[in-house]
């Protein structure tokens, strides 16, 4: 019974190291931004925080192909819950963590449990409506999210009892980037378990995987949950790392600026999302710094182009290119 | 009682303005299956050009209002030759996408001119002039804009059931490939509809703004709304907009004048059971 088990486990092994090259990448390309920009981490920090968001994007959108205008509503939740945590409760970063994942997770499965059963302009439409609700109960309930001035002054103690925050944003930057690699780690587990394969053929034919048995809407409000979940690390992350938190959250411009980032990225692959995320924070921020009104148009026709010329994404583009110089030589 | 009845005629002025403003949207959604996210954008460049009009160059309200219409439906002609009949063809998430796009650069463009603050429009002094309903006063302009509605209502109901394009219209509703190989000039027909609902869109921003102020992010902040109408009422339906226009404005005034501070998540939570429990709107058909 041990041979097979033994003849396979080099490959086994080769998969298991395979799963770890996206974090690589993600920690050899964060130490290096580490050492040529160590006067921009807090910017760093906050495309960090992103790139977890937008790859929990692309669970739903990119594998399981749900098109929703409403992933700040995971993100936000997540980031009160770890507000109020670390304010009423105890300052732990990673209980704050886990705390922010959890509420992420159960908003995504009370919306989903509405949402999924629904399908394009509905489903974008309702989508947007749950995060209304959330930015009007975040600015109602002013005994508990003060309103409209948001949650200020969160602290959060040490890292494991050891590493104090400080304040040139070190510690934040190296404790975001360890929680981005474990996230890539999770979803390259997730993508090619049998579970990934079956969202994959939900993007395909919804249809068709029902008709083969498989039960679609339980597997589409499974990782509505999951993408939830990590929506809530990242929005817990944002809201340890500025130690604030205002309703801003809940914006549709957030939900929107995750799709765009990993539309411009290419949706369905991981490097997609944070090539993606990378680009549009770097644009955002240089377009923004030049002339803080009009960065807008920047953006607008950022989405154009890509929409027109890269429906793909930006991934694409080197097979676009491959193509272009076999058809003209 | 008369809370009721200030109830209902706040409710019917605020509704006119949604269905003067999502009218336009739910017919180019319904047609052309496009989901246009710009459409409040046509909305704030018509109020942006009577601000421009009436405070800078010191145009009279109504030839500005006109001047600014027929401005927004030329923009919407140009824009639909060059830019949305590619969009047509986009799936869904590229629809979002390139919409969202037009939308920010129609934000920017007017964020350029005239800033972000919010641009009042030289609306003349009869508009304040109070009017006695008899349980309440009811400012001039209340009056325009639920007169207004009623008039756009039967002109597109004129337009649509006793006017050759009319039958072009419902024709390319409903099978659009049907109706080209019937020898319906189908685009022409999609760039009248699109510049109408444009046009109407200038119009219910221009009328509207005393109640949803024009500013340069005005398509955003009311885009949520707008759709929300359009679903609700159903895709492609005018007696649904309506329905859905003059149901929420009550619903929405309502929620505001009896529970103070919870209204509007009352207002969401009321949309999301409704659409939830009929995804295609009150009078959508089944696709």
């Amino acid at each position: 019974m041990t041979a097979p088990v033994l003849s396979t486990s080099p490959r086994r092994v080769t998969i298991a190291l395979s799963l770890l090259i996206p974090s690589t990448c993600v920690v050899i390309g964060a130490t290096l931004a580490f050492l040529i920009f160590p006067y921009d981490l807090s910017f760093l920090t906050r495309i960090v925080i992103m790139m977890i968001f937008v790859v929990s994007f692309d669970l739903i959108l990119g594998q399981a192909g749900i098109a929703t205008l409403g992933h700040a509503a995971m993100y936000g939740c997540g980031a009160y819950a770890a507000g109020l945590v670390s304010l009423h409760l105890s300052p732990d970063p990673l209980f704050g963590l886990l705390v922010g994942a959890v509420a992420g997770a159960v908003m995504a499965w009370i919306s989903g449990l509405v949402l999924l059963r629904t399908h394009g302009i509905t489903l974008l439409m309702i989508s947007i409506a749950v995060t209304m609700v959330l930015q009007e109960i975040a600015s109602q309930a002013r005994w508990l999210t003060g309103g409209a001035d948001g949650l200020a002054g969160i602290t959060v103690g040490p890292l494991l009892g050891l590493f104090e925050f400080d304040f040139i944003g070190q510690v934040a930057f190296i404790y975001s980037v360890c929680v981005l690699a474990f996230v890539l780690v999770l979803c390259q587990v997730l993508i090619g378990s049998p579970f990934g394969l079956a969202l994959r053929g939900i993007e395909g034919s919804a249809s068709r995987m029902r008709a083969i048995g498989t039960p679609v809407y339980r597997r589409k409000v499974t990782v509505y949950v999951i993408a939830g979940a990590i929506a809530g690390i990242a929005g817990a992350l944002a809201a340890q790392v500025t130690g604030l938190v205002g309703i801003e959250v809940f914006n549709f411009s957030l939900s929107a600026d995750v799709m765009v980032m990993l539309i411009l990225g290419g949706a369905g692959r991981l490097y997609g999302a944070l090539i993606g995320t990378l680009l549009f924070m770097v644009v955002h921020h240089v377009a923004a710094s030049i002339d803080p009104l009009n960065w807008l148009f920047v953006i607008g026709f950022m989405l154009l182009i890509v929409v027109f010329v890269l429906p793909k994404g930006l991934l694409a583009l080197p097979g676009h290119l491959a193509r272009l110089l076999r058809r003209t030589s | 009682m008369s809370l009721i009845l200030s109830i209902v005629v706040d409710g019917v002025a605020y509704g006119m303005i949604l269905f003067m403003i999502s009218v336009g949207l739910s017919i180019t959604m319904g047609l052309m299956r496009i989901i246009n996210l710009a459409h409040g954008g046509f909305a704030l460049l018509g109020g942006a050009a009577v601000h421009l009009l009436t405070t800078r160059l010191d145009v009279a309200f109504v030839p500005a209002f006109l001047v600014a219409v027929l401005a927004v439906v030329l923009v919407s002609v140009l824009l639909e030759r060059l830019l949305y009949r590619h969009i047509y063809g986009f799936n869904e998430l590229g629809q979002v996408l390139a919409t969202i796009g037009i939308v920010f650069i129609m934000i920017a463009t007017v964020n350029l001119f005239l800033g972000s603050t919010i641009l009042p429009l030289g609306a003349p002094a009869i508009f304040t002039t109070p009017i006695d309903l008899g349980f309440r006063t009811l400012p001039f302009h209340r009056l325009v804009v639920i007169i207004s509605g009623l008039l756009v209502l039967a002109g597109l109901w004129f337009l649509m059931e006793k006017t050759r394009f009319g039958i072009y219209l419902r024709a390319a509703v409903d099978n659009r490939v049907a109706a080209a190989s019937l020898g319906i000039n189908t685009p022409l027909v999609y760039l009248v509809a699109f510049a109408l609902g444009a046009g109407l869109a200038a119009v219910g921003g221009i009328l509207g703004a005393e109640l949803l102020p024009i500013e340069a992010y005005y398509p955003l902040r009311y885009m949520v709304l707008f759709l929300i109408v359009v679903s609700v009422g159903g895709l492609g339906s005018i007696s649904g907009s309506f329905l859905a226009s003059i149901g929420l404005g009550i619903l929405d005034t309502a929620g505001r004048y009896l529970l103070p501070g919870v209204g509007t998540i009352f207002f969401f939570v009321a949309i999301v059971v409704l659409l939830a429990l009929r995804p295609n709107g009150l009078m959508g058909k089944a696709q």
